[in-house]
């Protein structure tokens, strides 16, 4: 698999494939998408990146471990449905909050800090199994 | 629709547990996917097979049409399809290694954890 | 298409709630807790000699949470937490009642146990690999299916905990443990394979999962649906993750595989989860179909005791021996659903809080007596007693526990569970626990006279394969102050039973009157 033509284009289309997966995720909350479906192209995205130019490499881009990805999106979902204490709601409450930024209304909510380790969580689980069985290829 | 999906979910079902029934391994774990499969369409037609409106409240509306189709199933079975994959993996991990180091994938050769010539214990001393 | 229980005009109740007072927030707070430590835990895996530091401290800190739970649960009723302001019966209801309460409670002090025991029985490979991860995670699993109030979620917490139950039990992955991990990873999965078929089923017929709505549709739809097929399920996969008899087997394949803190949790827990699935839902939420199956449990009940002690006392492995133990006393639980009164169930649920304790100890005092320079092996065990007495008499204390005799925990169940099927004219059922009690006396006195009474035997080494280094390090403060603090407890319920017993008793009356249960969860619907 590892052709100059696919070597050259793999770390654009993995960069690619990231962007088109946190544009999934944002977009989730009213439209088809989310956390889940954004992790698992972003998981794909590191499979290809380790096809095409070795595991060692995926492993140096991500810089963490792919656990320790996961473990810190489960925190971040678990924190998420943690701050509806502050508002006196029951657990895993969607709070909203509409800052402006630059004139520009931004809906931040909960769930979105929710739908970010969702997506950490598949990242990292799908990624450590994809990244582990394309070592075992190659032993 | 629901009689085909029945006979259907029961085909699936056959063929799991025939491949249950094998001594290998790798079969056995053939029939536990093609099992949830089984399942994820069971919980489908249990969740009442309906034309295809899909159940998503448009721009102009509060609550959902009439006529859409339940989401609750598909919500039970994305989470069980989530989990029957990552139990698959797991099992073909855990299978393969098993394979790697028992050098067998047959189960009644597996007799490390309950061997055969385990002496009786001891009746006096 | 199911009718939605409540109309829709109702759902703007559901953002004029009151606000949820801060005891409320007991109720989650458990499982939260252990998903915290669990992930900071595993961010940190590489830091092996940190992890002890955290876990133990923050499995103290969830007996702390738990207790209050149960004190919050026995002053108040039982309480509900719907996540999300979802009402129910669409929400996930988070619903506790005695019975959650007090095996949460049971179960979160039995893993502080484990988690000091743990500190010298994994290695720094073992912990790397996530021993202190997957048991603040387990626990997370085992929590959630205690507390939650919706099958499906049910289910999910199960499936948690099994997959923590893999990680846990193929740490190290020697052969034998990889043997003991598919025999238990298929049967298992299998097992709740068939509870995600029951709960499909469950769907089609009522078109609600929340436990408080199926308790009060249950009675609607009895006589028009099948009901008696979908209970029949349910028993068959519940039966199956509790290791009843005929579907046992996968229990003395595995648990005697991996660290024997390992094992300990298993026993200690995991059947537990079991009995508490069929005490919820067989117990509670269809009890007219449990009473028409009242007899098949019972005989599976009888056949599970008696096999299992026999297994036992078949055993040269006194590993395999406990693991038949845990068998023969899921039995005894079974016996108390399968009884169904209020001394059954009761007699059931104190049971199985002593079974949580007293089979968590049993394994720690074989590991400990490894370590003590004695074998797995009955062949060649022996002079436990001339080298440490004191472990021998606490080891001594457990046995006699486990077989039911007085003054210790496991002695009132059994009065309960005796009286109660005699009460019944159940005589062969009585006759059975009687006699799984003698001949758990008989097994477990064989196993003290030869590996702690008799003299070590004189040079059998060489003979068995090479243990473990871990099984055979000197022994350390943690793993007996575990052991005397497990064994501490075992005493106190067996010489002063009253406020355990009246617990079990409330717990009982909780589950054969689910009305308090479905108040706490449709309290509007009640108020009307």
């Amino acid at each position: 698999m590892r052709t100059v033509i696919f070597r050259s284009i793999a770390p654009f289309l993995t960069s690619l494939m990231v962007l088109f997966s946190i544009f999934v995720l944002l977009r989730g909350h009213n439209e088809p998408g989310g956390g889940f479906i954004g992790g698992l192209i972003a998981a794909s995205a590191l499979a290809i990146y380790g096809i095409a130019c070795g595991v060692a490499a995926v492993r140096r881009a991500i810089y963490f471990h792919p656990m320790a990805l996961s473990a810190f999106g489960l925190f971040m979902a678990t924190v998420a449905g943690v701050l509806s204490v502050f508002a006196s709601v029951p657990f895993m409450s969607g709070l909203w909050t509409y800052p402006v930024i630059f004139g520009v209304e931004l809906a931040l909510s909960s769930v979105l800090v929710f739908d970010v380790g969702v997506y950490l969580v598949v990242v990292g689980a799908i990624g450590s199994i994809a990244l582990g069985l394309e070592e075992g290829d190659r032993d | 629709m629901e009689p085909l999906f029945a006979v259907l979910v029961g085909a699936l079902f056959t063929v799991a547990f025939y491949l249950f029934l094998s001594k290998h391994i790798i079969r056995i774990l053939m029939g536990a996917a093609i099992l949830s499969n089984g399942v994820n369409l069971l919980i489908f037609t249990a969740g009442r097979v309906t034309r295809e409106v899909p159940p998503v409240i448009g721009h102009d509306a509060d609550v959902l049409s009439a006529s859409a189709a339940n989401p609750l199933p598909q919500a039970l079975i994305l989470t069980a399809i989530v989990i029957a994959f990552s139990f698959f993996a797991f099992l073909l991990v855990l299978g393969f290694r098993t394979f790697q180091k028992l050098e067998t994938d047959r189960s009644d050769e597996m007799r490390l954890a309950e061997p055969v010539s385990e002496p009786s214990p001891p009746v006096g001393y | 298409m199911a009718v939605p229980s409540t109309p829709l005009e109702d759902l703007s109740v559901a953002y004029l709630m009151e606000p949820v007072a801060a005891a409320d927030w007991l109720i989650p707070a458990p499982v939260v807790w252990c998903l915290l430590v669990g992930s900071v835990l595993v961010m940190l895996r590489k830091r092996t000699a940190l992890q002890p530091l955290i876990a133990i401290p923050s499995l103290m800190v969830l007996v702390f949470i738990t207790l209050g739970l149960l004190w919050h649960v026995a002053v108040n009723g039982t309480v509900t937490m719907t996540m999300g302001r979802w009402l129910p019966p669409f929400g996930i209801s988070f619903t506790v009642d005695l019975l959650s309460a007090f095996f949460a409670a049971t179960s979160s002090l039995v893993a502080l146990a484990a988690g000091i025991y743990g500190r010298s029985d994994v290695d720094d490979s073992s912990r790397r690999y996530g021993f202190y991860p997957f048991l603040l995670l387990i626990m997370a699993g085992i929590l959630g299916a205690f507390l939650t109030g919706d099958i499906f979620n049910l289910y999910v917490w199960f499936e948690v905990l099994l997959i923590s139950s893999f990680g846990l039990l193929v740490l190290g992955s020697r052969p034998v443990q990889l043997d003991g991990a598919v025999k238990y990873a298929f049967l298992n999965l299998i097992a709740t394979t068939l509870f995600l078929v029951a709960t499909g089923y469950l769907y089609g017929l009522f078109g609600t999962l929340n436990m408080a709505d199926i308790a009060i549709k249950a009675s609607e739809l009895r006589g028009a649906a099948p009901l008696m097929t979908l209970v029949t399920l349910f028993l068959l996969a519940f039966a199956m993750k509790a290791a009843a008899f005929p579907v046992n087997f996968w229990l003395p394949a595995s648990y005697h595989t991996p660290r024997i803190v390992v094992s300990a949790m298993f026993a200690g827990l995991l059947t537990k989860v079991g009995i508490y699935a069929l005490l919820r839902i067989l117990g509670m939420l269809f009890p007219v179909e449990r009473q028409e199956l009242s007899f098949l449990i019972a005989l599976a009940a009888a056949f599970t005791m008696i096999l299992g002690v026999m297994g036992a006392l078949a055993q040269n492995d006194i590993r395999r021996a406990m693991g038949f133990l845990v068998i023969s006393g899921i039995g005894v639980m079974m016996a108390g659903l399968a009884l169904g009164s209020p001394a059954g169930l009761s007699g059931a649920i104190l049971y199985a809080a002593h079974s949580m304790v007293v089979m968590t100890a049993l394994y720690f005092a074989v590991g400990i007596s490894a370590r003590l320079g004695s074998s797995f092996k009955l062949t060649e065990a022996g002079g436990l007693y001339a080298r440490n007495a004191a472990v021998a008499g606490l080891t001594l204390v457990l046995f006699l526990s486990v077989a039911g005799l007085p003054p210790f925990s496991g002695f009132w169940p059994k009065i309960m569970l005796v009286k109660a099927s005699l009460d019944v004219g159940a005589w062969w059922l009585a006759g059975a626990i009687l006699m799984t009690g003698l001949l758990t006396t008989i097994a477990v006195g064989r196993i003290w006279a030869l590996a702690y009474w008799r003299p070590a035997p004189e040079a059998a080494d060489g003979a068995g394969e090479t243990p473990d280094p871990m099984d055979t390090q000197p022994l350390s403060f943690g793993a007996t102050a575990a052991l005397g603090g497990l064994v501490v407890i075992t005493i106190a319920a067996g010489v002063w039973p009253e406020p355990v017993m009246a617990l079990a008793q409330e717990a009982a009356r909780g589950l054969l009157d689910p009305s308090a249960y479905v108040q706490s969860v449709f309290p509007v619907e009640a108020s009307q």
